[in-house]
């Protein structure tokens, strides 16, 4: 290449970084300015007050509802006699129903921003797990429900559900489903796994387990395993249970945390037992009935996700109508005959008779008292501990 | 900037034309760059600003209590104490794949560029092709290929490369491998560019100077594809050193990197200043590497 070429080009580019020098001083000055006073400093509280943070109910004019759902967690809605089709033919709502709930912290992080500041997010209906209900309850960005437009929810609501201390009277939420969670293997390739610590320790499982990433499911277990109850402990056994987490994460037992992915990985026998959903495990066992869910020597953790009305939502009165319609015994046993989960709705039993003869018995959706017996819930969290102990299970999660 | 108005009528005064046509022509310029500035704005100078604040509120607040400014720099010593490991385990990782992605591209790019004749572009559309598939899909993908029951981790075991109970999924292998298979075409690409751009008869004249094909290649061929390598192993190293997808679907709890930290922090232990502390960090460390880097390739009218 002769120098003549080779000049000008190279005078082109000193001056094109001049100019991005140039501007880059302009920005540092411009935002050293900024820095005095701004914006974003500060952010203030994100609680709302429901009374006053609330929209006109447009549901006698439009006939719709929006509602986000956990993916799999409704009958099948292309079927024009399900549950679903059933409502909307009845009601002549259309129902926008959005699978996009993966999963709860997650969800919080999306809708924070919106409903920290009194702002819409287009939805009439949300569903949560019980402590991310109760601290969106806590913060009030929860409408309360119409108590006359859901009296089946009050009538026949089962009552291991009732009673909840964040909810007492179930003002803000109504479970959809409810669940148990406990451990699940494959006996294709393993004996039963019987307990939670034998999980964590026994030597053919190493390196082929999962534990979910849901805080409240896997470290009231892990409570549970150094001798504490989940439902009231000190500071001094938590992090005792934080120990023995990282011990079975850094001698390499455990595998992974999973969300929603466990199943396949357990079918196909990357992983031989994990830490399971009792819905999930007998839907996967239509497929693979060398999966199987068992009751750990600890107990099992029982927990509802909850339908919720979030502020700014316009179609209330919709909601509250699919929320009597679902509390329903013959429609719910139709629900529980897909999902498997725990049906929230007392009566349904008797309804499932009609609906599917064999589920009848089952106890991991219809369980009687003294199966839940050995059940327990996490203790509720203040704002301070949450955080700790939230960052404190980030921690040993992440690594 | 001044520098760059009097470049304008310096070019422009070669043409000699009329000095109204000059100005609107410089004008022309800035209005080019115009969208490119407010788009650079809006999309990256306010987040930046906002992250840069985030990470300096006081870290014990909460959504309920709200966040206070306190200038807490407090919070990157933290970050560095706690998260140090996850930290050092990005770069390493970022780099060894970048190791990798240099030595397959480098051979495919020469490959392509000298060899491949009237396949030239079919090979370049195969090496793009992987792209028409979502990244995630790709990546879990790869769970099914290294699954311990697959076809991979049987021959292995077979050829007791891989004891009975080893595994490759959920493993720094797996890891390693998901990022370079990744992040391949991000070399491949700008090395074909310099090759493809290699006089050949460059090189035949080198061996006409009775150069050994190797010295040939090491004075000739590789100097010349030098600004392909640089921004090749750039493009591969920045986005690799900031995935955390990877190490999530390939790797176990103690393979996790900054970015799943940076996830964590963010969404599950709800702690926004950590997470913003930790991302600063991340970039800096990431541009002051680049700098360092490109310096010492010497590479600077390179790129």
């Amino acid at each position: 290449m002769a120098p003549e070429d080779q000049a000008p080009a190279r005078r082109s580019t000193l001056s094109r970084r001049g100019l991005l020098r140039g501007g880059g001083a302009v920005a540092a000055a411009g935002l050293s300015v900024a820095a005095l006073k701004l914006p974003f400093f500060s952010v203030a509280g994100a609680a709302q007050d429901p009374a006053t943070c609330r929209a006109t109910d447009l549901s006698e004019r439009e006939r719709r509802l929006v509602i986000s759902n956990w993916t799999g967690y409704i009958d099948p809605r292309r079927n024009p006699r399900g549950t679903y089709n059933t409502f909307q033919d009845t009601t002549g709502i259309t129902v926008e129903y959005n699978d996009d709930v993966n999963d709860n912290a997650e969800f919080y992080a999306k809708v924070r921003n919106q409903l920290g500041s009194c702002e819409p997010i287009d939805r009439d209906m949300i569903v949560l797990t019980d402590w991310m209900a109760a601290r969106m309850i806590g913060l009030g960005w929860i409408q309360p429900l119409e108590r006359e437009r859901v009296p089946r929810l009050h009538e026949n609501l089962i009552d291991s559900l009732r009673g909840k201390a964040w909810d007492p009277d179930r003002t803000y939420s109504a479970p959809w489903q409810s669940g148990l969670t406990g451990i699940a293997y494959n006996a294709a390739y393993v004996d039963e796994v019987g307990s939670f610590s034998e999980l964590l320790t026994r030597s053919d499982l190493k390196g082929r387990i999962t534990l979910l990433t849901e805080m409240r499911d896997t470290m009231g277990f892990m409570l549970k395993v150094v001798g504490a109850e989940p439902e009231d402990f000190t500071e001094d056994e938590w992090y005792d249970a934080i120990d023995a987490l990282n011990r079975a994460v850094s001698d390499g037992q455990l595998r992974q945390f999973a969300g929603n992915n466990y199943l396949q990985q357990l079918a196909n026998g990357d992983i031989v037992a994990c830490e399971a959903w009792s819905g999930d495990v007998i839907q996967a066992q239509y497929d693979n009935p060398d999966i199987k869910f068992v009751v750990p020597e600890e107990g099992l953790s029982l927990w509802s996700d909850n339908m919720l009305v979030p502020n700014l939502a316009t179609h209330q009165a919709n909601a509250e109508a699919w929320i009597d319609y679902y509390y329903e015994p013959e429609v719910a046993a139709r629900l529980a005959a897909w999902v498997n989960y725990i049906c929230p709705v007392e009566g349904a039993r008797e309804a499932m008779e009609q609906v599917d003869a064999s589920l009848v018995d089952n106890p991991l959706i219809f369980p009687d008292e003294e199966f839940l017996a050995d059940t327990w819930d996490f203790m509720p969290l203040d704002d301070r501990q949450s955080q700790q102990y939230e960052g404190d299970w980030s921690d040993a999660t992440v690594g | 900037m001044t520098q760059a108005a009097q470049a304008v009528p310096e070019t422009a005064t070669l043409a000699a034309e009329p000095s109204g046509s000059r100005r609107r022509r410089g004008r022309t310029g800035y209005l080019l760059m115009l969208p490119a500035t407010l788009w650079l704005l809006l999309f990256f100078v306010v987040p930046f600003y906002s992250l840069v604040a985030t990470s300096l509120f006081d870290a014990s607040g909460s959504d309920f209590r709200g966040y206070e400014m306190t200038y807490a720099w407090g919070n990157y010593v933290d970050v560095v104490e706690a998260y140090w490991q996850p930290f050092l385990r990005s770069l390493w990782y970022a780099a060894l794949a970048t190791g990798i992605c240099l030595v397959l591209g480098y051979v495919l790019a020469y490959a392509i560029a000298f060899k491949a004749g009237r396949w030239k572009w079919l090979l370049l559309v195969l090496v793009i092709a992987p792209f028409f598939t979502s990244f995630l899909v790709r990546t879990l993908s790869w769970q099914l290929i290294l699954s311990d029951e697959g076809f991979v981790v049987d021959a292995l075991q077979f050829l007791r490369v891989l004891g009975p109970d080893d595994r490759l999924l959920a493993t720094p292998v797996a890891v390693v491998a998901g990022l370079a298979y990744n992040f391949l075409p991000f070399m491949v690409l700008p090395l074909f560019a310099s090759l493809d751009k290699i006089d050949p008869r460059l090189v035949e004249a080198s061996s006409d100077l009775y150069a050994h094909p190797f010295v040939g290649f090491w004075k000739v061929t590789w100097p010349l594809s030098l600004p392909g390598v640089v921004s090749g192993t750039l493009l591969t190293f920045i986005p690799a050193a900031g995935d955390y997808i990877n190490a999530e679907f390939l790797g176990s709890t103690n393979q996790r990197v900054i970015g799943n930290v940076i996830q964590g922090q963010f969404i599950d232990a709800n702690n926004s200043p950590v997470a913003a502390a930790l991302s600063v960090l991340l970039m800096v460390l990431i541009v002051a590497m680049v700098l360092v880097y490109v310096r010492r390739a010497g590479t600077e009218e390179l790129l």
